[in-house]
């Protein structure tokens, strides 16, 4: 999934990482590793070696083994009905999440790196709590607040709101999960930035809503567009937290990671194998989505 | 319009940026903030252009108080150093963007842009990005996206320094021929001597966060307020506690009328001539003198030439 040449947006790097290899291409005379031909080449070597053994033969042997009798069974297990539902449930979740933590992501990246809020450091350290905090963590901890047992469990129970065992629950431990990747992505695009942009539009005229749409927002946008894929990545992979606030019902609370144990532990395997390729191909699509507007944003001149 | 600020000062943290500073800047005039580096003179045009509030003190422009309305609504145009282009815009939006968050229609926008672009000579250059044009370009441009919004007064941050030294010449001469021609009150930071010598009417010395002293560049130069004004603006020796311009030191071949001094060094800058001399007492000092001067004297190191030394300057000690 790499490309060799420089002009191109490789799938997942991140826009300041193209600015510096850029910049290194063309002070050819450091003599880094890999810029004689030979450490090059062996770079590059070990490099897709590891990719293929860690990524590559685990993705192929999958398919394989989906594919391995014909495309009917596989026909099959996608058109389960409890497939279907997994795979429409995983989407609603993650039409629901990415938004909201993009929202999110973009106004806390922006309180942490330009305002002046007193706790600022206890702020960051909270929204990279989930990146350290197990997922099952996360799950069993909402399960405290939300539920039967939990502190407001009663209460919404009473008023007919069930937050566990339902989309509602799924949703909150998706989100949680996936909270850091915005902000994290974002934070060091609008660093690079500056506030001289923004300065400039204020002192033309411009309102700060303004500047923020016509000026911070497509300064920042590869930051926050690589947050958004990793976001819809986690999103839709998401196993720990969802599973123990799911319930996993089948046909109600099931996404797809879900489905794909349980297809496994019933011994389905190409209900697994099937399911486990629909995710692959998902975060493909998101992903290709990604690269795609890339190019096109590249195309149109800018950065 | 003319601009005035009253009392102003600026703390960061520990740092005093600017304490009391008063400047009055006539309606139409050029002026220069010369300073070194820390000397608050940035600060100073960032308080008069509102993104930067003052601790104490007034901003007035035009005899109304601005100190606490936004930079959007004080009408004036900054150029920031770096330029602070829209990279993702086109240099047309870039130039249209004060007149397009006001709303106005698409048509008027073009002409305006177009007559702007001309101005700054950067016409056919409309629909290229920033990054494709050079520094001296995005400084131009950044300069056309100022004027679009008519401001009442133009502001800018060390607008040359990050040129190369030709480039930086002509958009010195070109800033100058602008100014006659579109009158609006400039005021720019600096801490080029000869940039401020040559650009401005006016020059501001800035130095720790107060005003050493400000005038017409003649003035400062031919009778500057104080030992750091002196040397500041212009080459300078300093003997004890006088100070000499070296190109007032007179060198003179024969004997007589004067001291006597080792010439330990001749460097050839073009039409002008340095050479460093050691006087008999030791004390050490240069003399700027004509190509043709140093021809007639047949200066060279190692030679004695007798030395006629101005009545030097000598500054009450600062307290």
């Amino acid at each position: 999934m790499s490309s060799s040449s420089g002009g191109t947006l490789t799938v997942g790097a991140k826009p300041s990482g193209r600015l510096t290899r850029r910049g290194r291409a063309r002070g050819g005379e450091a003599t880094t590793l890999g810029s004689s031909r030979g450490g090059r080449l062996a770079l590059r070597t070990v490099a897709l070696g590891y990719l293929a053994v860690l990524l590559g033969a685990p993705l192929v042997m999958i398919f394989y083994r989906t594919f391995e009798h014909g495309l009917a069974p596989v026909w099959n297990a996608v058109t389960a009905p409890n497939a279907l539902h997994a795979m429409w449930l995983s989407l609603e979740i993650v039409l629901i999440v990415v938004p909201l933590n993009t929202i999110f992501g973009i106004g806390a990246a922006i309180l942490l790196e330009r305002g002046r809020m007193p706790g600022r450091t206890l702020f960051g350290l909270l929204i990279d709590m989930p990146f350290a905090i197990s997922p099952v963590v996360v799950g069993l901890a909402l399960v405290l607040v939300y539920g039967r047992a939990g502190w407001f469990g009663d209460e919404l129970a009473a008023q007919g709101i069930n937050i566990i065992f339902s989309v509602p629950g799924m949703v909150l431990a998706t989100a949680l999960v996936t909270l850091p990747f915005v902000v994290r992505e974002t934070i060091p695009v609008l660093r690079e930035m500056g506030t001289d942009s923004e300065q400039a539009a204020e002192t033309l005229g411009a309102r700060p809503w303004q500047t923020f749409w016509r000026i911070t927002l497509p300064g920042i946008r590869w930051g926050v567009g690589y947050g958004v894929v990793l976001t819809t990545a986690r999103a839709l992979g998401e196993f720990g937290a969802v599973s123990i606030v799911s319930g996993r019902i089948e046909g109600q609370t099931q996404t797809l990671p879900l489905y794909v144990q349980d297809r496994f532990e019933n011994f389905d395997t190409t209900g697994a194998y099937t399911a486990a390729v629909m995710l692959a191909v998902l975060a493909l699509i998101t992903l290709l989505a990604m690269n795609l507007l890339a190019r096109r944003a590249n195309k149109k001149g800018g950065r | 319009m003319a601009i005035e600020v009253r009392e102003v000062s600026k703390r960061f943290g520990e740092f005093q940026a600017l304490s009391e500073v008063s400047i009055t800047v006539a309606d139409g005039a050029l002026t220069a903030l010369l300073g070194p580096s820390g000397s608050g003179k940035s600060t100073l045009l960032r308080i008069i252009a509102g993104l930067e509030t003052p601790d104490t003190g007034m901003v007035l422009i035009d005899g109304e108080d601005v100190t606490s309305s936004p930079a959007r609504s004080r009408g004036v145009g900054f150029v920031f150093q770096h330029y602070a282009p829209f990279k993702h815009m086109t240099v047309h939006d870039n130039v249209g963007f004060g007149l397009s968050v006001r709303k106005r229609p698409k048509e008027e926008i073009r002409d305006r842009v177009s007559e702007l672009l001309s101005l700054v000579r950067l016409e056919g250059l409309a629909e290229r990005y920033p990054s494709q044009l050079s520094g001296g370009q995005q400084q131009r441009m950044a300069l056309a996206r100022a004027l679009a919004v008519q401001p009442q007064v133009l502001l800018l941050d060390e607008p040359f320094g990050a040129l190369d030294a030709q480039v930086r010449a002509e958009l010195r001469e070109w800033l100058r021929r602008l100014h006659d021609e579109i009158h609006v009150t400039t005021i720019f930071v600096t801490h080029d001597q000869e940039e401020a010598m040559e650009v401005a009417e006016q020059i501001v010395v800035m130095n720790d966060g107060r005003i050493e002293q400000s005038g017409s560049p003649r003035a400062l130069y031919e009778a500057p307020a104080n030992e750091f004004v002196m040397s500041f603006i212009g080459p300078v020796n300093r003997l004890g506690d006088a100070f000499l311009r070296p190109h007032d030191i007179q060198l003179l071949s024969e004997e007589g009328g004067g001291e006597e001094a080792l010439v330990e060094r001749v460097v050839h800058l073009g039409f002008e001539v340095r050479v460093e001399l050691k006087l008999g007492d030791g004390r050490e000092l240069w003399a700027q003198v004509t190509r043709e001067t140093a021809q007639q004297l047949e200066v060279q190191e190692g030679q004695i030439l007798t030395v006629r030394l101005p009545a030097p300057r000598v500054f009450a000690q600062a307290g």
